[in-house]
């Protein structure tokens, strides 16, 4: 049914006939175009020029409108090019495209150097918003939570124990075999390293104040970032996308303290349940490579332990626990609630949310080292 | 063309035959059996909930189903290979019931889309393709590169239909193509839907609710009821029936405010 298309030069006395044949339809749309600017090298000729499509066999938009850029540039200056031999079948789809406006208008990309300032310069002041963004958070989080102090018939223990479920004990499996096999790791190559010196029973000292201290919490706060800070950044984007925090506000409720209270909530107090049972998969688990790699029995581990550390480490680690975890869920709701239309939009904050919630948990880590430090902790 | 439109009326270009759709334990479609013809729009009614949007998706292979055959374009769609399948898909335009448009793309680029996978031509010629397309939908030209979400409800709509008609397709589908328009845009719709039917041959396959769309846009209504065909006809068969559902739903009262 389908024959290739083509477009014939006949003369016909003084005037030039281009006589469209065969399927003029988007499956040959390279093979017009290629045509179609051929014929176009026709205009300002001095021969009168029309286009015959009676021998047209199919024509769609693409065809029209082609034949209807030919027509366009054959036109020279009041003389317009005819379209001759048009069926009535064809005649609307050629009005159509007459309608349409030539030039479309291209946005063009260019770069110049007063552009990439002001790039430079929306970033910047982009740094700002986003910290005044996130003391705006937490100045909202802390109203919203003494408001419900005040008032704890609003507060949504239902959504807190749901949230409770997803942030803390989902995250227990995995939380705890990473720090198991961190602590595994750190015992091994503490092992090996003091080997040299005979100062194997030292890693004992160096995992637990290590993993008590530091590593226990800071490993922690960057997985629950990656699993639990994305997942918040990702359903209030989502929500945000699909009206729904509008639809709340309409009826009267703050979504802060629907949405991102019981969030948060759950956050801060999953976080120090999981650095606990992480350090203590870290410890366990140096412990066994100390054992069996180290040769150091489980109960002379024990009691180096011991002498090695004091609740002091303990608090050390956990106190930053809580602050870590909000400035996590703080981070992951601000990302939440400036997601925009699209889903690139949606994909940008959620990395952003890992991205600033990783950043300002080692920034946190690094204000804590230095507190107690000063203190003697 | 023409030609094919008197033949169409023997061919079918969608034939469904004893399609059954389960969810679970509910079935919504129960050994069904549709047929649309060539160049004609078909309304497609029912109560909601009835399986409207199941019949669409599983037609345009969404939704799985467990029995029955579905032929598009004289294709069955179960035996057809991936290529004859691809022919098949670039051959129909769907427009879905939230427009369903790239978010992360301009109107532009939503457009363009199809184009750019099934023709390899030139951005000139996509660019003039996209401002016919535009502005046959009823659109500015002004509009090509504004994000989805920088449109109005109704100009989603009209750009989901000007995308679905970018390749110039024989038949399109449209899911609620007025719900959530305004009666003019509605009924502006209705009359573009007719007009591009005319001008390029369209076959028109559309769920709908919208009573003015059934009077002044489609030829042939099918109602949707217990998992099959009810009844299908000419909208004066519909009035005529005595089924209870279409009794209460063209003689309701918003039906006859419709008539006049």
């Amino acid at each position: 049914m389908s024959s290739d298309p083509k477009l014939e030069r006949i003369a016909k006395g003084n005037a030039l006939a281009l006589c469209a044949t065969g399927t003029w339809t988007a499956s040959f749309a390279p093979v017009l175009e290629r045509m179609v600017a051929d014929a176009e090298k026709l205009a300002g000729s001095p021969q009168n020029i029309f286009i015959d499509v009676s021998e047209v066999a199919k024509l769609d938009t693409f065809g029209a409108w082609l034949i209807e850029r030919l027509r366009r540039s054959l036109t020279q200056g009041a003389v317009e090019a005819q379209i001759a031999g048009l069926s009535a079948n064809y005649s609307s789809l050629v009005d159509e495209v007459r309608r349409v406006r030539a030039n479309p208008v291209i946005d063009s990309g260019t770069i110049t150097i007063t552009g990439m300032l002001e790039q430079i310069g929306r970033t910047v002041a982009g740094v700002a918003g986003t910290v005044a963004g996130l003391v705006d958070m937490l100045g909202a989080v802390l109203a919203a939570g003494f408001r419900t102090l005040i008032h704890p018939r609003s507060f949504r223990l239902t959504s807190t124990v749901h949230h409770m479920e997803q942030v803390c004990w989902r995250a227990v499996p995995i939380v705890v075999l990473i720090t198991f096999l961190i602590g595994c790791i750190i015992a091994q190559q503490g092992i090996f390293h003091f080997r040299r010196f005979g100062a194997d029973i030292f890693v004992v000292d160096m995992l637990g104040v290590l993993v008590l201290r530091e590593i226990g919490v800071l490993l922690v706060a960057i997985m629950v970032a990656g699993r639990s800070g994305s997942a918040y950044t990702a359903e209030l984007g989502s929500m945000k996308m699909r009206e729904e925090i509008d639809a709340l506000r309409t009826m009267g409720f703050d979504p802060i303290e629907v949405l991102v209270l019981p969030r948060m909530l759950a956050l801060v107090l999953a976080l120090p349940i999981l650095a606990f049972l992480g350090a203590m998969a870290a410890l366990y688990g140096g412990g066994l490579v100390a054992w069996l790699y180290g040769g150091v029995d489980p109960e002379a581990f024990l009691l180096r332990l011991r002498d090695a550390i004091s609740i002091d480490h303990f608090i050390v680690g956990i106190v930053k626990a809580p602050v870590m975890a909000a400035v996590i869920g703080i981070v992951a709701c601000v990302e939440g609630l400036a997601v925009q239309g699209s889903a690139e939009s949606l994909g940008q904050h959620t990395t952003a949310s890992v991205v600033k919630g990783i950043f300002f948990v080692i920034v946190m880590d690094g204000v804590f080292a230095i507190f107690f430090a000063s203190i003697g902790m | 063309m023409a030609q094919e439109t008197q033949n169409g009326i023997q061919d079918p270009i969608i034939r469904v035959r004893d399609i059954t759709v389960q969810f679970g334990a509910t079935r919504v479609l129960d050994g069904l059996d549709l047929d649309v013809k060539r160049g004609e729009i078909l309304g497609f009614v029912g109560p909601s909930g009835a399986g409207k949007s199941v019949l669409t998706r599983t037609i345009i292979g969404l939704v799985p189903k467990i029995a029955g055959s579905i032929e598009v374009f004289g294709v069955d769609l179960d035996s057809s290979n991936t290529s004859q399948r691809r022919n098949v898909e670039r051959r129909w335009g769907v427009l879905f019931q939230q427009g369903a448009l790239f978010s992360s793309l301009t109107v532009r680029q939503n457009i363009q889309f199809p184009m750019r996978e099934y023709l390899r031509v030139s951005q000139r010629l996509m660019d003039e393709i996209t401002m016919a397309k535009l502005t046959m939908v009823g659109l500015k030209p002004e509009v090509a590169d504004r994000f989805p979400s920088e449109l109005s409800g109704g100009m989603i709509k009209r750009v989901a239909l000007a995308r679905a008609l970018s390749l110039d397709p024989d038949l399109v589908f449209l899911d609620e193509p007025t719900s959530g328009l305004d009666p003019i845009g509605a009924g502006d719709f209705d009359e573009l839907v007719r007009t591009l039917q005319r001008t390029l041959g369209l076959t028109v396959f559309m769920v709908t609710h919208d009573l003015d769309s059934l009077y002044t846009a489609c030829d042939r209504i099918a109602v949707l009821g217990n998992g099959k065909i009810i009844a299908a006809g000419s909208i004066a068969d519909m009035q005529a029936s005595q089924h209870p559902w279409l009794r209460q739903y063209f003689h309701g009262k918003r039906a006859r405010a419709v008539m006049g």
